[in-house]
């Protein structure tokens, strides 16, 4: 295996670009596309520390972080289909309000 | 150079290439593909760690359930182009210098702590296989994979309650 820096840094790359998509994007839809990114780039650093390691614990707890994400996914998507019901418009500048 | 070091670049390449991409792609189902590209070049890299059922998971559950999730929600709405009005003009040069500082700070982290990360140690070939993942899951695990089940009820009630709309 290559030293476990080097995922570390794969890792860390990902996770900046998650962040930019995050700040710079407006769609609502690819924001969340980000925030899979940064969860991802987040499992792909436990397991490169559970190969180096030789611990199998962290694949478990990437394991639960796909769950999370999962359902994550399922309740965001939920709302921003709500949103778009009520406003007709799923524009990250117009959602500036918290009335119905 | 060895084999490994060669095809790291490789893959490393896909998946920064994949999520520049994702980023920068205007169309929403552009950027959803992508993304589903990086999963796969990521679920990649679990192979080569000896993590193949977390890799096959990745699959099935990120690149398969969670994509198809977005790509119908996008459809769906018709949310493709989106969010193309111009944001503050401020916006876009302090996220990348953010980025940049972030992506400094980390990289100051691992060049400096280079000495205190663990050096890889030889694993059995029964490593990350779904038989051991099952038999650490079932035994010292087992509560945690009792609650998950209740956390993916209640994310199911939450979805179907909130695009329920409004009673007749």
């Amino acid at each position: 295996m290559l030293p476990v820096a080097y995922y570390i840094g794969l890792s860390a790359i990902l996770f900046t670009i998650g962040a930019l998509g995050v700040l710079i994007r407006r769609n609502p839809i690819v924001i969340f596309m980000s925030v899979e990114l940064m969860l991802n780039s987040a499992n792909l650093a436990f397991i490169a520390f559970a190969r180096a390691f030789g611990e199998q614990n962290g694949q478990i707890f990437v394991f639960f972080v796909m769950t999370v994400a999962a359902a994550e996914v399922a309740v965001g998507l939920a709302l921003i289909v709500t949103i778009f019901r009520s406003k007709r418009s799923i524009d990250i500048d117009q959602m500036n309000s918290l009335k119905g | 150079m060895n084999a490994n070091l060669i095809l790291f670049i490789i893959l490393a390449g896909v998946a920064v290439g994949s999520a520049l991409a994702m980023l920068f792609s205007r169309n929403a189902i552009y950027a959803a593909l992508f993304l589903i590209l990086n999963f796969v070049a990521v679920a990649l890299f679990y192979v080569i760690l000896d993590a193949p059922f977390i890799a096959i998971s990745q699959v099935t559950v990120y690149a398969g359930a969670i994509m198809v999730l977005f790509l119908f929600v996008i459809m769906l709405l018709g949310a493709e182009q989106t969010g193309r009005t111009p944001a503050r003009w401020w916006y876009q040069p302090v996220s990348l210098f953010l980025g940049v500082v972030l992506l400094i700070e980390t990289a100051i982290i691992i060049f400096s702590q280079t000495g205190n990360l663990p050096a890889p140690v030889d694993v059995p070939d029964t490593f990350g296989t779904p038989l051991a993942i099952g038999q650490e899951l079932f035994t010292n695990y087992l509560l945690p994979f009792e609650a998950t089940s209740i956390l993916l009820l209640t994310a199911l009630v939450g979805a179907i309650v909130l695009t329920r709309g409004d009673k007749k």
